[in-house]
């Protein structure tokens, strides 16, 4: 036997004995942090905070079954502070479901809504049942809904980390875990799961994108809101799940094997088959409210736990409703603040998640009284967290009760933004508003006006054109007007100002000039996003001109209107070619993808600058027709000069969102080089775009024409 | 091995494929019984096969169901093993 095994052999603690027994169930007091459960050796430790609890009962199911087979109380020596634990020993916690029952005041006037008759979730469950396949109705007279069970967070990552791609060289493609691959041409075996995204990820590569954000993947409920729709008798489903039942546990219905309760192995599985394929993940997540709602909502675990410390109140003790659900999570709260941070954590160290797009992140900088703060102590903790400190964070940098913060979120140098300001300048461009130009070009240059104080830099801007919120790319050169009548409210809801287009007639048509001006239309979108200096985003499906019928807020279609036809992928195979070039060309020059501002000089004295604004003349950026004409060149000697690296290609492109042709006077390159043409959306498929390297150079060096509404990218090479 | 591998039985099976592997050899489980691999048990495969791995030694799966070697596929355990 070696020394090492002689002294591990007689090192046992000796605080690890039971000291209580109950109904069989051996005991001890337990360790109060971590909160929640967890396993270490023959022990599984329970944790739960509650600061004006007076009592709680650990309740202990069999799995799935309906009455408990032993409900033990926290004794005295159990709770130290306002934090009760307990030890049990040997438990088949496999088999097991637990939760909390909860005694306290119901004084709801002072803030507090205790309810011993209710079973209840543990907030920091990391494995929750009882939802397993999705639309499957539970019993709803259940005492308990959401069933914590003790999760295996032992995961064999082998030499998995998160990525940790550099920020502005990411391509982000925002998607749904259902929509993706519930159409029946998905082609998928497990349709609308985590494993159908790892049987998708040759698609992905060869589009092209290096992150998938996807669309909240916390446990949810799916029937929050069912209703039948009144215009077309189909089922409405919480589909979109912006609406947090627990913030540790992954939805248990997204994953094939979540009727064996193993979504944490299958979504592990899958980051880590994205990451061996050079993707990373980002999540969408909701701490601005939970799915408990208002006064009227359901008791399913922070309500009854600890209300005032969770939530937003007023002084009358209603809730606040700064999110537009009902309740506010009271993030500002120390132990709130404390949740959070350990959530996020979690999912970077559990999960190693890359980053996070943080919805109506605006709330989590108000107080506990819902003003807005200027140094927030959340935001702050998390710029500084040692653990997420090369994780991605991404603020909705507003929310729904009216604080807009697009270019003023604070930051301290680590938060990025969804930047409302490209998704409604472009769009505008997009469709000939003649008021627009200079905002424009702001935007293309990774909007300085935004965030170029705070030294905030262009690798805070995500750009994108469409999102989840809003019409698809297709949508949006189809219809002038949403189309939400099959969402069964009079099509009141879903965003009125949508700057679209539908190019001459609303929806679907068979006029060959239409659907030719669509397409052209839907290249020139994504050629602004991936030209312009920013993080890209792409709304998934957009490759293959997905359209939702215009339906601009498809929340609740769980069915073809949100879900991808992956038909399409044929049917507009001219614009899947297009997006995956584009998207390559991005990828293959740095000179798109800059972490800092432009300055407009030539500071380096390389005879050029490294960005210059041109016109139909060149160097002259006056001179257009009716503010739609735009050119820039970007000098791609500059793109690796501080990091030492080979020059990039000089990158020129005309934009010429008029309805008529115009002549561009193109810059002199260098001695040595020529304008060579990668793309012009004014031409058919397949010349429109071309391999990237492989561009053929253009006669006429001197000047180059745009058709109506076209965008040209010429490479300026030897 | 039984119709299921889970919290009831892997103790067994551990200490079946452990006496096993103690004498050198490697381990040829047979899974055509098998319909049901829980949480436990998959951590049982695994665990197996790295105390295998450590003696230079092998845990080849045999007659492993379709639906099992679904549940494997998702979750990300199937790649540590052999087949037969």
């Amino acid at each position: 036997m070696s020394q090492v095994s002689v002294i591990s052999s007689i090192m046992h603690r000796i605080d690890l004995f039971p000291t209580h027994e109950y109904q069989g169930l051996k005991l001890r007091p337990g360790r109060p942090y971590p909160f929640g459960a967890m396993v270490f050796g023959n022990m599984v430790n329970f944790s739960v905070y509650s600061r004006y609890a007076t009592d709680c009962t650990l309740v202990l199911f069999h799995n799935r079954e309906e009455q408990p087979f032993v409900e033990i109380p926290f004794f005295k020596e159990f709770r130290l502070g306002n934090v009760f634990s307990m030890i049990i020993f040997d438990l088949d916690y496999e088999n097991i479901e637990y939760g909390f029952r909860m005694d306290g005041p119901f004084q709801p006037e002072e803030g507090h809504r205790f309810d011993k008759s209710k079973i209840l979730l543990d907030p920091y469950a990391k494995l929750i049942v009882g939802r397993d396949v999705w639309g499957k109705e539970p019993n709803w007279d259940s005492l308990y809904q959401y069933r914590a069970r003790v999760v295996f967070d032992d995961f064999d990552w082998e030499d998995d980390l998160p990525l940790e791609t550099p920020i502005n060289d990411l391509i982000v493609y925002e998607m749904h875990v259902r929509n993706f691959t519930c159409g029946a041409a998905s082609g998928v075996k497990h349709r609308g799961t985590f494993a159908s995204i790892i049987e998708k990820i040759p698609y992905l590569k060869d589009l092209g994108v290096n992150c998938v954000e996807l669309m909240p993947i916390h446990e949810f409920d799916e029937f929050e809101h069912h209703r039948i729709s009144p215009v077309d008798g189909r089922e409405l489903y919480n589909l979109w799940g912006y609406s947090n039942v627990g913030f540790f546990a992954p939805k248990a219905a997204y994953a094939s094997t979540g009727r064996f309760a193993m979504q944490v192995d299958e979504l592990k599985n899958m980051v880590k088959q994205l990451h061996k394929n050079g993707i990373e993940v980002i999540l969408d997540v909701v701490f601005n409210h939970t799915a408990e709602g208002n006064e009227q909502g359901p008791y399913i675990s922070y309500r009854g736990i600890d209300n005032k410390t969770y939530y937003m109140l007023t002084p009358e003790g209603y809730y606040y409703n700064f999110s537009g659900c009902g309740n506010t999570l009271n993030c500002n709260n120390p132990n709130v603040r404390d949740m959070i941070v350990e959530s996020l954590r979690y999912w970077v160290t559990d999960y190693h998640i890359d980053g996070f797009r943080f919805d109506l992140a605006a709330i989590l900088g108000r107080d506990q009284n819902g003003n807005p703060m200027s140094n927030p102590p959340l935001l702050e903790s998390l710029a500084h967290d040692p653990i997420l400190g090369k994780t991605k964070l991404i603020a909705e940098a507003w929310d729904a009760g009216g604080l807009y913060q697009v270019g003023s979120f604070p930051s301290w140098g680590r938060w990025a933004e969804w930047n409302g300001k490209f998704r409604d300048s472009m769009r505008r461009f997009l469709k000939s508003d003649e008021q627009v130009l200079a905002d424009v070009k702001e935007r293309i240059i990774g909007s300085p006006d935004l965030y170029a104080s705070q030294g905030r830099g262009i690798k805070a801007s995500v750009n994108f054109i469409t999102a989840h919120d809003g019409f698809t790319m297709m949508d949006l050169v189809s219809y002038n007007s949403k189309h939400n009548e099959a969402n069964g409210e009079d099509n009141r809801d879903g965003e009125n100002d949508n700057n679209s287009w539908n190019c001459g007639c609303e929806g679907e048509t068979d006029d060959p000039d239409i659907n030719r001006l669509r397409h052209q239309q839907v290249k020139n979108a994504i050629t602004m996003l991936m030209v312009s200096q920013g993080i890209p985003m792409v709304l998934s499906g957009d490759e293959m001109g997905n359209s939702q019928q215009g339906n601009n807020n498809a929340y609740c279609q769980d069915n073809e209107i949100a879900w991808l036809d992956w038909n399409n992928l044929e049917k507009n195979a001219d614009l899947f070619r297009y997006f995956k070039q584009i998207i390559k060309f991005r990828r293959q020059h740095k000179v798109l993808r800059y972490e800092e501002h432009l300055r407009h000089q030539d500071y380096l004295g390389l005879g050029y600058p490294d960005f210059s604004w041109h016109g139909v003349k060149a160097w002259q950026p006056e001179s257009g027709h009716n503010n739609l004409t735009l050119a820039f060149m970007l000098n791609g000697q500059y793109a690796n000069s501080a990091a030492g690296g080979s020059p990039d290609d000089f990158i020129y492109v005309a934009m010429n969102m008029h309805w008529e042709m115009h002549g561009f006077e193109l810059p002199q390159l260098p001695d040595g080089m020529a304008w060579h043409v990668f793309a012009n959306t004014g031409m058919p498929s397949p010349d429109d775009i071309c391999e990237p390297g492989k561009e053929p150079v253009i006669e006429n060096q001197h000047e180059v024409l745009v058709g109506p509404r076209s965008i040209i990218i010429l490479v300026g090479k030897s | 091995m039984g119709e299921r591998l889970d919290s009831f039985n892997y103790q067994q099976v551990q200490d079946d494929v452990q006496a096993i592997l103690e004498k050198g050899s490697s381990v040829l489980l047979d899974m055509t019984a098998c319909h049901y691999v829980s949480s436990t048990g998959l951590r049982v495969l695994l665990y197996s096969k790295k105390m295998a791995a450590a003696k230079g030694l092998k845990i080849c799966l045999s007659g492993i169901s379709d639906e099992v070697k679904d549940v494997m596929d998702v979750t990300g355990f199937s790649n540590f093993f052999d087949y037969a």
